[in-house]
């Protein structure tokens, strides 16, 4: 049972407040929730709640807070940064019983959703009307709007779409003294600050959301798709450029090096070029003049750029089987490396050559290999560091190359996340991004919030009692890998 | 409704503090223009720099002063007169552009006028997307409130485009959120608080944005039509055409026909296809649609003159011609001309109420649509001279209210802030 004296009190009234299914107390039971995605970061939480309305997580929040309490939003649980991560005194929410669509309202291009509605979920509620919800994060099939709310999630075709942020009309929250507020609604201003705007992204620091209204695209005329083959990652680099000075902006440019093609094909067989020292992927979407005149445009760049070989799909099928090796590439280096760390950084779009470099040369100095995969028309890194846990000297080594990673991004004037967040995993970095007075203008945000600092404590802002680890490294797959039923990102 | 401005000796201590750090300052005069919706400040100061616009705050911050953020002044009169006022802090010397075009990202100077940026960035092919709708603008002041033109129907309102921001705050120390690059989240997204904000969090220095390329070809389709319907029908579709276009942009003169302007942005072929495909579905109008290949002049900006109201209209958007015809309604029940403009596919709308019109007529119409509008709202972006401190509500219901004055008083303890001008009294 719960060990935490405080929080055993509050067992009975969880459980009239939320239902006998609702509260888990048994130890075995809370332990299955004692990480997310980010598996080495991990706490059994002193209980678990599953409640099933905003009345319910109001209370829940303000017994919380009457008894000073920390408490911990969770959705399905397949962040990378720690968000998730349990507190062992606290109360963990977990909002995967509210999975209801409430409303589709086509005239008026939104839909309402709960927050443990799945993300693709949300497309399959607007794909009969021609409509779908634009942000698109690889887990898409299992991870959770309201997750994505507090990740301000963004996946593959964000670099013309936009994130999660940009797709959000209001949302009904439940801040950490238990108050239920609206903000936003179903038009796109509203008076007064932006409040949406901060909470979106804030990690669950800032409350949870408990309804939200996202808006609905309509789905595009034409995607064409085309897989380009280079010798070099120069090569494939050059043709981004080449695609962006053309004024072309794609759904999606995916880059892998030669390494994570190795893997990828090893897992998944997904046929690409053999030889290639780079593959790209380009998406283009929008009306069908457009679309086939930059997916000429785009197929000559490529050429001039050294392509090798061009492969294009114009269905869904082939569409996917291009989509296949990139889709599995985090999860398919576990073939080829026992444990592997994923990293997530930013770099302008024009220092990823030199910041690839930099890798490169981080790895031969150190004997780590690192397998290149990336967004690569925001410069959205996702290098995977490769080693044997077996090997604690070696580990170090690969934590130290993925720390390291992270300082070329900050150097060349980027990010140390673009899209798995600070959570408790990058908090310590976040100081060689921010100043302390930066940093100090975050905290009062937080504190408007949350003045009693119960809301998902010691993460995103450093805390010095946090501060003294290290990011860890990743040696398991997520379960929800293992089952298929979500790929990284 | 003013409090008591701080002492003279205060403002006469100040004054020297500035010279002293080189920061220009001079008093503030009514026909230089500097009375802030009818408030004048003592004084003006002008800093050439962030590290000024720091030395400028810590002096307001040490003698009590209220401080309200300028850039170009063409928005001045927006919002509530602040309670007390001071001091304007002018932004109009932090300027400089930092274009990486490579990477699409612009670091602007707050006191960049906004027609200027634009000019740079046009010599590398690429544009900020947000149209110009009050003219004379700066950056900062674009930022400060929220305004975005026709384009953010494709493109994102100015929220949507910033991604970096450094703001001097109340404490006087300036701090920086987001970065150089589009995709980023770490930390909070500060700059989503100061954008709207109407500078009552701080006074925003300099502003990241991310660009657009300039397409090789526009096509503007225009349709013209007196008949609600069939301009409800247009916009419906409009929302749903894989045409895409940059912006369904309505505007509705008092008086006169409702036109539909639909912006198609592309390549060359693509345009001519797509306009096509726009102006044949665009039926039933009073003419045949015509299209162009440029924008009119004008294109984007506010209705109205300068001095009308302006009100600030936004609805869920199949609710948008609706929401135009009750604006327009409103005013004819009280025999008062309402023209509107403004983005049809994004539900957004500006509506101008003449200058001249009684107080009374003006808080008629704003409570008339209040009610008839279902969801959405209705603020008094820009209150005429007559309308001030007549107690019309500017503002209207505003959710989140109370955290709002939660982050308010966080971040502006003292109420030094432009004190007033913003929603409940902010």
């Amino acid at each position: 049972m719960v060990d935490n004296p405080d929080l055993s009190a509050l067992l009975p009234t969880l459980r009239a407040l939320c239902g006998e299914d609702g509260v888990i107390a048994e130890e075995a039971q809370r332990r299955t929730y004692d990480a997310d995605g980010l598996t080495h970061h991990s706490a059994v939480p002193g209980a678990v709640v599953l409640p099933t309305t905003a009345e319910q997580v109001a209370e829940v929040v303000r017994l919380c807070a009457e008894h000073g309490v920390p408490f911990v939003p969770r959705g399905s649980g397949t962040g990378l940064s720690g968000g998730a991560m349990p507190h062992p005194e606290g109360v963990l929410i977990v909002t995967s019983r509210m999975r209801r669509i409430l409303r589709v309202d086509i005239d008026n291009q939104y839909a309402v959703v709960e927050p443990g509605v799945f993300n693709l979920d949300v497309t399959r509620a607007a794909a009969p009307h021609g409509h779908y919800y634009a942000p698109d994060p690889s887990s898409q099939q299992v991870c959770s709007v309201g997750g994505n709310i507090a990740e301000n999630s963004g996946g593959a075709h964000c670099l013309k779409y936009g994130f999660t942020v940009n797709h959000v009309l209001g949302m009904q929250v439940v801040t950490p003294d238990g108050s239920i507020v609206e903000l936003g609604g179903t038009a796109a201003e509203q008076p007064g600050y932006d409040l949406m705007g901060a909470f979106i992204g804030s990690e669950g620091t800032l409350g949870i959301a408990t309804r939200i209204t996202v808006r609905l695209l309509p789905a595009p005329e034409k995607v064409r798709t085309l897989l380009a083959a280079f010798p070099s990652m120069d090569a494939g680099g050059s043709a981004v450029s080449a695609i962006i000075a053309a004024g072309v902006l794609p759904a999606a440019i995916e880059m892998m090096d030669a390494l994570a093609i190795e893997a990828a094909e090893a897992a998944v067989h997904c046929d690409y070029p053999p030889g290639a020292g780079a593959v790209l992927i380009v998406e283009l979407d929008g009306p069908a003049s457009e679309v086939d005149a930059q997916f000429d445009a785009v197929t000559e760049l490529c050429r001039e750029a050294g392509a090798f070989e061009i492969r294009t799909a114009s269905d869904a099928a082939e569409r996917a089987r291009v989509w296949k090796g990139r889709k599995s590439a985090f999860a398919a280096v576990g073939r080829i490396s026992p444990a592997y760390i994923v990293q997530d950084g930013v770099v302008p779009r024009t220092a990823l050559p030199e910041v690839l470099r930099g890798i490169a040369e981080l790895s031969a100095t150190t004997g780590i290999r690192v397998a290149n995969v990336f967004h690569a028309g925001d410069g959205n890194l996702h290098p995977l560091v490769l080693f044997d846990h077996a090997d604690s000297a070696a580990a170090e080594r690969a934590a130290e190359v993925s720390g390291a990673i992270l300082d070329l991004c900050i150097e060349h004037g980027g990010s140390i996340t673009g899209e798995h967040g600070v959570g408790v995993d990058k908090a310590c970095h976040m100081p060689r991004m921010f100043s302390p007075a930066d940093l100090a203008a975050m905290e009062r945000l937080r504190r408007a919030f949350d003045p009693a600092g119960l809301a998902n404590p010691e993460k995103l802002l450093p805390t010095p009692r946090l501060c003294g680890e290290r990011p860890g490294v990743r040696t398991e797959e997520h379960p929800l890998v293992a089952s298929g039923e979500a790929e990284l990102f | 409704m003013s409090e008591t401005a701080r002492a003279p000796a205060a403002i006469e201590t100040v004054a020297s503090k500035l010279a002293a750090h080189g920061i220009h300052a001079r008093p503030g005069e009514e026909r230089a223009g500097d009375a802030v919706s009818g408030v004048v400040p003592s004084l003006v100061a002008t800093p050439a720099d962030t590290a000024g616009v720091e030395s400028a705050m810590a002096l307001a911050n040490r003698h009590g002063l209220a401080v309200v953020a300028r850039g170009n002044g063409s928005k001045i009169d927006w919002g509530a007169p602040p309670r007390r006022l001071d001091m304007t802090v002018a932004t109009t010397a932090l300027t400089g552009i930092t274009h990486a075009s490579g990477d699409l990202v612009a670091r602007v100077g707050a006191g960049t006028p906004l027609a200027q940026l634009q000019e740079e960035l046009a010599t590398a092919g690429q544009r900020l997307s947000v149209d110009t709708v009050i003219a004379g603008s700066t950056v900062g002041g674009v930022v400060a409130t929220g305004l975005s033109g026709p384009r953010r129907l494709l493109h994102g309102s100015v929220r949507d485009l910033v991604i970096g921001m450094t703001v001097v705050g109340a404490d006087a120390v300036a701090t920086s959120s987001g970065g150089a690059v589009v995709k980023n989240v770490a930390g909070y997204d500060l700059a989503k608080l100061h954008t709207g904000a109407l500078g009552t969090l701080g006074v925003i220095t300099s502003v990241t944005f991310r660009l657009h390329p300039i397409a090789p070809a526009l096509r503007l389709v225009r349709a013209t039509t007196s008949d609600p319907a069939a301009a409800r029908a247009w916009v419906w579709d409009m929302a749903r055409s894989p045409a895409v276009a940059s912006a369904v942009e309505l505007d509705w003169p008092a008086g006169g026909a409702l036109h539909l302007y639909v912006l198609l942005e592309g390549t060359v072929a693509g345009v001519e296809a797509r306009a096509a495909a726009v102006a044949a579905s665009l039926r039933g109008g009073a003419a045949e649609p015509d299209t162009r290949a440029d924008l009119p002049a004008g294109w984007g900006a506010a209705p109205g003159e300068d001095g009308d109201t302006l009100l600030r209209v936004s609805c869920p958007i199949a609710a948008t011609v609706d929401t135009a015809l009750a604006l327009r309604s409103a005013g004819e029940a009280v025999g008062v001309p309402v023209a509107v403009r403004g983005s049809a596919g994004a539900g957004v709308l500006l509506a101008s109420v003449p200058a001249r019109t009684a107080a009374a007529d003006v808080a008629t119409i704003v409570t008339r649509v209040r009610t008839e509008l279902a969801e959405g709202s209705v603020t008094v972006a820009r209150p005429a001279a007559a309308v001030r401190g007549s107690g019309l509500d500017l503002w209207g219901e505003v959710a989140g209210l109370e955290l709002m004055r939660a982050v308010k008083d966080s971040f502006d303890p003292g109420h030094h802030l432009a004190p007033g001008r913003f929603v409940g009294g902010i």
